[in-house]
């Protein structure tokens, strides 16, 4: 019978390295889009400014990638990732947006403020175009290739180090 | 004094969390007219997991995207959906993340292979110690 006593022991051993192990790793807290591959679903948002036209799938499927940033005036890293967008607009990218759960007024004053990259942005007040996309929260964004398919998403604010990233995305999916 | 000036300092502070202004969604907590078809949406939220709150379901969370999601349900329901199809329309989106149904899958099997072998261990020992003490 000791040698059960041995195959507990090992067992439970085990079980205390699978926890140190699991413990030690980095936790993902980000919930992932299972729609990259997928052609952006049918939607057709009104303007979320005055001064830039509406955004529906068929701006995504112009022949031309481009860069779909997931946005709203109330979020503050949305703030934070302006200079980069920025960035990714002088280096030729082009960027279109959704403002969500926003209003006209406090989306005219973050561009005035931050700045306004985007070509086109269309306003979701019930974020069906984000659920629609599989994103969940603001800010992310999205490369959409020029036949309107989802190629790659970028979750949270773009740091200085994914500029990079996100224009290497663009080219490969034919920019 | 002390105690005043917190009061006063309390009631000037901003919340920290960031929140929109605009009213929820239509169906973010209006029942569906149809009882029936309410029932159905109901049923559905309460194993629906909030992708903000992540430890609530949809039916629980005050978020404004659990109330967005809400909305998506009881709409797609009262246009005809069946719930399974509305959770393959997250699911599709999301993957298993938005499930609170458990299910077998590629990943998720030794959730439930665990216990079982873990009892049929459990037998053999009993059996064993049984057996030897009669």
């Amino acid at each position: 019978m000791t040698y059960l006593r041995w195959v507990l022991l090992a067992l439970v051993a085990g079980l205390f390295g699978l926890f140190a192990y699991m413990l030690a790793q980095p936790k993902d807290e980000f919930v992932h889009s299972a729609m990259i591959g997928q052609p952006i679903p049918a939607f057709d948002l009104p303007p979320a400014v005055a001064d830039r036209p509406g955004l529906s799938n068929r701006d995504l499927a112009d022949g031309q990638p481009k860069l779909l940033n997931v946005f709203a005036s109330w979020c503050v890293p949305c703030a934070a990732e302006a200079p980069n967008l920025a960035k990714l607009e002088a280096a030729g990218a082009n960027i279109v947006a959704v403002a969500i759960r926003d209003r006209p007024e406090d989306v005219a004053r973050f561009l005035e403020v931050y700045g306004n990259p985007f070509s086109r942005i269309g306003k979701d007040d019930i974020s069906a175009v984000q659920l629609s996309i599989g994103s969940s929260g603001v800010p992310e964004t999205f490369v959409i290739d020029g036949e309107g398919v989802i190629r790659h998403q970028h979750i949270g604010d773009i740091r200085d180090s994914d500029v990079s990233v996100l224009l290497a995305e663009l080219r490969e999916a034919g920019a | 004094m002390i105690r005043l000036l917190l009061a006063f300092l309390a009631a000037l502070a901003a919340p920290a969390v960031a929140q929109d202004l605009l009213p929820p969604a239509p169906y973010a907590y209006t029942q569906l007219e149809d009882p029936a078809l309410e029932a159905r949406a109901q049923a559905l939220m309460e194993t629906l997991r909030c992708l903000k709150c992540q430890s609530q379901s949809i039916a629980d969370s005050d978020a404004p995207m659990a109330g967005d999601m809400r909305h998506q349900v009881r709409t797609r329901i009262a246009a005809g959906e069946s719930p399974d199809e509305v959770r393959a329309w997250l699911v599709a989106r999301y993957g298993d993340y938005v499930s609170y149904k458990p299910t077998v899958s590629a990943t998720t099997w030794p959730l439930f292979a665990i216990p079982l072998l873990l009892l049929a261990a459990v037998a053999v020992i009993l059996r064993r110690r049984l057996g030897r003490a009669r």
